[in-house]
């Protein structure tokens, strides 16, 4: 971009460093403090007598003669069983995303050449389901689900979040497709292929990087999720995210809210990998969406 | 009507789009569409009464004939008609949804309007709607406010510093939304950081979340803000770095000041990535579920989402109408927020396709 905007007269320059300094403290600070916490003990992260015992851990020298501890995790991990809810994450989140990807590269694909009107129609459907909060649909499927003895396992999840993935899928790859030339499949349709060959042999190597960001969101959508896994979920397949939640409703009893503590800094870990090695695919995503939907 | 599609011989024939777009159809109208229709006549139920089984009780002083609950018999039942009892639009009328007859009363009672306003935030389902609507008014122009600033501010950073400052920048948007309410609510517990601060700066000893409602108000506002910026950060971020160059060169040999260059060359520039921010925020923060569990807020605020969730994590029996009610109001309340938007998108298309 131009200079122009770039080159700031220096006190407005500072000002504009100092707001930019403080919002990045307020975007990352909890996550240092959270992860700094989950290596104290309960009376240290959470004290009563001063905030700065999170630093110090004076109690966590107490109680395990270490200035940091492993209770927590080993609390999570290994005795609440949180490595299951991990593999159940694992499961979930690559089924759902791979399944996403397939359907929706095709239908995308369809949508992106097609300029009949019903193709439009789709669209609007997409966005009007894209606005449904989930826990609606959530009511909807408990009792049909419970009927068809399919709830509690982790097929049934897998499809739901698919499902409501679709949409924004969707008009994600629909709007990659559209910044392919139709020259491209074109050419191939004239040298004989199929429209699903020239699909699969000449749209899509160079739609590889469209469908790394898209994959990125389904992966996300299916991670972050509480109200579809929460809900559709028994006990002992739970995923992560509700695992959390089950932490909270049974720390009071036992005192060991380390254990949530240390559970969701496991949870964020494999975020924070994501965005380290993604940030460029994320962003260009989060545009795509903006200026072509 | 024919658009310009049906001459263009290169256009994906009908037969050939069935194929392709057939998975994503099905799973979208079986988990979504049908779904729906479910939650429609699951709204016209209610729960099967128990059935009462006169039982005759006999001690040393005589016999005594007692009501009592038939489970064997309740549980039959139950399971011939898993939907409950036919109930019209009872559930949405009564005193957990629209509350008709309560807002009569209320409505009409001999009293100012502040205390009217204190009995119908009251009832259940106004109660959340008030929250709801309060955080989609104040997150989502706050957020995008953030967002905008911290976008100009990035920009004018070093190229080199750029990088690492998205990265951090965009945590709270990636991160999940219970893990993030969590992080933030043990932070503002009395006994950790920012709960301690304020405190101290209020200078009353109690003051906390689980005391306060206007407290718990302003943090999942803030919670909001925290999480949303981001995404209208980077959408900002990427837009200015569209901005044409030449007009801003051409308006700052015309004398323009920077004030006078972002408003009138910038903001026209991105009003359009704003009005696509608006949108997308305003549907997920409508939405507002997850923070009202994660801060455990639900004394003091509550939304629609919650409300749904709750009515079908209820402890004896699940609600099954009662939820099915809320969704509908807030499948209603979506699809008005939508209509603006539909039409525009509408006029648009026909617009195109005329052409």
């Amino acid at each position: 971009m131009s200079t122009a905007l770039t080159r700031l007269p220096p006190n407005l320059r500072l000002i504009s460093a100092a707001l930019v300094a403080i919002w990045l403290i307020a975007a990352a600070f909890p996550f240092l403090w959270t992860v700094w916490g989950s290596f104290k003990v309960e009376a240290d992260f959470f004290s009563r007598q001063d905030w700065m015992s999170a630093l110090t851990g004076p109690r966590t020298r107490l109680q395990t003669g270490g200035a940091y501890t492993l209770d927590g995790y080993r609390g999570a991990w290994i005795e609440r069983e949180f490595w299951r809810a991990a593999v159940n994450t694992l499961i979930v989140t690559v089924s759902v995303t791979l399944i996403s990807l397939t359907i929706g590269t095709l239908g995308g694909y369809a949508l992106a050449r097609s300029g009949y009107r019903y193709a439009f129609w789709i669209l609007i459907a997409a966005l009007v389901f894209r606005a449904m909060p989930h826990i609606t649909l959530v009511s909807g499927y408990m009792l049909p689900f419970f009927e068809l003895n399919i709830w509690g396992v982790l097929p049934t999840t897998i499809i739901v979040l698919v499902a409501i993935n679709q949409p924004f899928t969707l008009w994600m790859l629909h709007s990659f497709f559209l910044s392919i030339p139709k020259d491209l499949d074109e050419s191939a349709l004239v040298d004989g292929c199929t429209r699903f060959e020239a699909f699969r042999l000449v749209v899509i190597p160079v739609m590889w990087p469209g469908v790394i960001t898209t994959g990125l969101f389904s992966f996300l959508l299916a991670y972050n999720d509480f109200a579809v896994t929460s809900m559709l979920l028994s006990q002992e397949n739970q995923t992560m995210v509700p695992k959390i939640a089950s932490f909270l409703g049974s720390i009071h009893e036992e005192g060991n809210v380390m254990f949530a503590v240390a559970a969701v800094v496991s949870a964020t870990v494999p975020l924070f990998i994501l965005v380290l090695f993604f940030q460029r695919q994320i962003v260009s995503g989060l545009t795509a969406g903006a200026v072509k939907g | 009507m024919p658009t310009h599609a049906e001459e263009d011989a290169r256009a994906v024939p009908h037969r050939t789009f069935a194929w392709f777009m057939l998975p994503s159809i099905l799973a979208m109208v079986l988990f979504i569409t049908l779904p729906v229709v479910s939650v429609v006549v699951q709204s016209l139920f209610v729960e099967h009464e128990r059935v009462m089984a006169l039982v005759e009780t006999c001690g040393p002083f005589g016999c005594s004939r007692e009501a009592r609950v038939d489970t064997a018999a309740t549980a039959a039942l139950q399971a011939a008609r898993p939907l409950g009892r036919f109930a019209g639009l009872s559930n949405y009328t009564d005193r957990n949804h629209l509350a008709l007859a309560e807002v009569g009363r209320i409505l009409g009672q001999e009293a100012t309007l502040g205390r009217k306003l204190a009995d119908l935030a009251n009832l259940p389902f106004y109660r959340a709607l008030a929250f709801t609507l309060t955080y989609c008014m104040v997150v989502t122009p706050l957020a995008m406010m953030l967002g905008f600033a911290v976008a100009l501010g990035v920009n004018a950073l070093p190229k080199l510093v750029r990088g690492p400052a998205i990265f951090l920048s965009i945590l709270p948007m990636i991160i999940t939304p219970l893990v993030g309410s969590l992080i933030l609510f043990w932070m503002f517990d009395p006994n950790g950081i920012l709960g301690a601060t304020i405190q101290w700066l209020a200078a009353d000893p109690r003051l906390s979340l689980r005391a306060s409602a206007t407290l718990t108000w302003i943090t999942l506002l803030t919670y909001g803000v925290w999480a949303h910026a981001p995404f209208s950060f980077v959408v900002f971020y990427a837009g200015l770095q569209t901005v044409p160059g030449d007009t801003l060169e051409s308006a700052m040999i015309d004398g323009a000041s920077r004030w006078e260059r972002i408003r009138h060359v910038v903001i026209p520039h991105l009003a359009p990535l704003a009005a696509f921010v608006a949108l997308v925020q305003l549907m997920d923060n409508f939405r507002v579920f997850e923070p009202i569990v994660g801060f455990s807020a639900e004394a003091n605020a509550t939304s629609l989402s919650w409300l749904i969730f709750n009515d079908l994590v209820s402890s004896d029996t699940q609600q099954f109408g009662a939820a099915g009610a809320t969704s509908i109001l807030t499948i209603a309340g979506v699809i008005v927020l939508l209509i603006p938007v539909l039409v525009r998108t509408w006029r648009d298309f026909n617009r195109k396709a005329a052409r």
